[in-house]
């Protein structure tokens, strides 16, 4: 993948990230759920993936449904 | 609804499965080849893992999430808590809210998956009011109201018997419960699927349900159904361990549904019980319910004819499931059972029914009744042919 592209939204589990997923395709707005890169912090769950240029717009689709965000992070 | 195709599901056509009070059957096709398809080509844990197949079982699981949500018009699909059944929906539900000094009310209908939590609770210093209902299992909601005390917190009340069918007055109940600041905890074991239930609507706070009866999933599958007016911080997970989230942490996560939900869960079951919701949804519950009440009515008028069989609840379609108790004088229940079986190929349930509180209601304890349970693949036909059979053994009891 080309990182430079991307940033990340982290949520609380992989339930939360497959929510955060269903909302996004609902909103338009295409993500990929892959797992959280190590440099951004150590656990073994996933993260969704979205274009840098669709931030804002995703974590307004997100919080207007109430889904608690841990982190955003550019990779 | 079309029930076509019948004679195609059963794999032994000459039986006649009157037992979907317990555990409905057949299955619809669709929920085999879901849970086919995630041994085949899924199969990794759900929600542990970040590869394709991790996400892809954590997506089946999700899926199921929201087929549930749906079915009950719950806003939020991670307020959908899985487990094994509705038993320990139930016991998540109970023993993670009640604590010693509250008082909670419950009905004398109820399943022992209410009852002995609740005796084992009791013990432990909560107090417990069984509210009395009629010979025909009829609650009258003024009785809930009069039995509220200052340290009342919750009102757990099935929303159907699943000896005699009858339908408890769970919305009424609801809006006492709301007006006193009070938790709902519906156990619809015997209603999910087969009768509409909003959670909204009924203002229900905690809706308990299992995946194999009317929700045509398989068995290992239900769940809690936690609504918004629930303080979160108080539920006490019934077990804890490994969630696939905040994994540097030693604590228990303190959101739903991982917090209520650890150890991996049956995820091929849970593939087969979103295909069984969504075959329910496509069918309409109110279609599934006009059907299973058409039979139900056919069945209580076939029985009712009959000399010296005694039917037990409402007898009213309006106000029960599809479930039918009777006993025929002068022979035992587990002996018409056996008849039925061997004579007849007619497969029902007979004895107490895990509900001796519910018995001793309709004045059945410790005898128990027969006790007939129709579902969405029931036909007419099997209908006559379990009149007919027991207006045979009624006669040769005589």
């Amino acid at each position: 993948m080309t990182s430079s592209q991307h940033a990340v939204i982290l949520v609380y589990s992989t339930s939360h990230a497959l929510r955060a997923e269903r909302l996004l395709q609902q909103a338009g707005i295409g993500s990929k759920l892959i797992p959280v890169p190590r440099h951004v912090r150590s656990d073994c769950g996933v993260c969704v993936r979205i274009e840098r240029a669709d931030q804002e717009a995703a974590l307004q689709a997100l919080e207007a449904a109430g889904v608690e965000i841990e982190g955003v992070h550019r990779i | 609804m079309n029930t076509a195709g019948n004679a195609v599901l059963f794999p032994q056509a000459n039986l006649i499965y009157l037992d979907n009070a317990a555990t409905s059957w057949p299955k619809p096709p669709e929920v085999t080849q879901a849970m086919v398809h995630f041994m085949e080509q899924v199969g990794a844990n759900p929600g542990r893992s970040a590869h394709r197949l991790s996400v892809e079982a954590a997506r089946i699981v999700y899926a199921a999430r929201e087929a549930v949500a749906e079915l009950f018009n719950v806003p939020d699909p991670l307020h959908v808590v899985f487990g094994a059944n509705g038993t320990e929906a139930l016991n998540l539900a109970l023993r993670g809210l009640l604590r010693p000094g509250d008082h909670v009310i419950t009905s004398s209908m109820e399943h022992n998956s209410v009852m002995r939590p609740l005796r084992a609770l009791e013990r432990q210093g909560v107090e417990v009011t069984v509210v009395r209902c009629s010979p025909e299992g009829f609650l009258d909601p003024a009785d809930v109201k009069a039995a509220v005390r200052p340290n009342t917190l919750m009102i757990a009340l099935n929303h159907a018997s699943n000896v005699v069918g009858t339908l408890l007055p769970v919305a009424e109940v609801g809006r006492i419960a709301r007006a006193q600041g009070l938790l709902l905890l519906v156990d619809a074991a015997q209603t999910a699927g087969a009768y509409p239930l909003d959670m909204a609507a009924d203002e229900i706070d905690l809706l308990a349900f299992t995946g194999h009866k009317s929700l045509y999933g398989s068995m290992g599958t239900g769940g809690l159904v936690v609504g918004e007016r629930v303080d979160v911080s108080r539920l006490e997970p019934l077990k804890r361990g490994g969630t696939g989230s905040r994994s540097e942490q030693e604590e228990q996560p303190d959101f739903l549904p991982d917090m209520c939900e650890s150890g991996t869960l049956n995820a091929v079951g849970l593939a087969g019980l979103e295909a069984g919701i969504r075959w329910v949804l496509r069918q309409g519950v109110e279609a599934i319910r006009a059907h299973e009440m058409k039979l139900t009515q056919q069945l209580i008028e076939g029985l009712q004819e009959i000399p010296d069989v005694t039917l037990y609840g409402g007898l009213d379609t309006a106000r029960q499931t599809a479930t039918v108790s009777l006993n025929i004088a002068g022979m035992e229940p587990s002996e018409v059972g056996l008849r039925l079986d061997e004579e007849y190929s007619i497969l029902c349930r007979v004895g107490l029914h895990c509900a001796p509180a519910a018995h001793k209601t309709i004045g059945t304890f410790p005898v128990g009744t027969v006790r007939f349970g129709l579902g969405a693949f029931s036909t007419a036909l099997e209908v006559d042919a379990a009149v007919e059979a027991i207006r045979q053994l009624a006669r040769e009891a005589r």
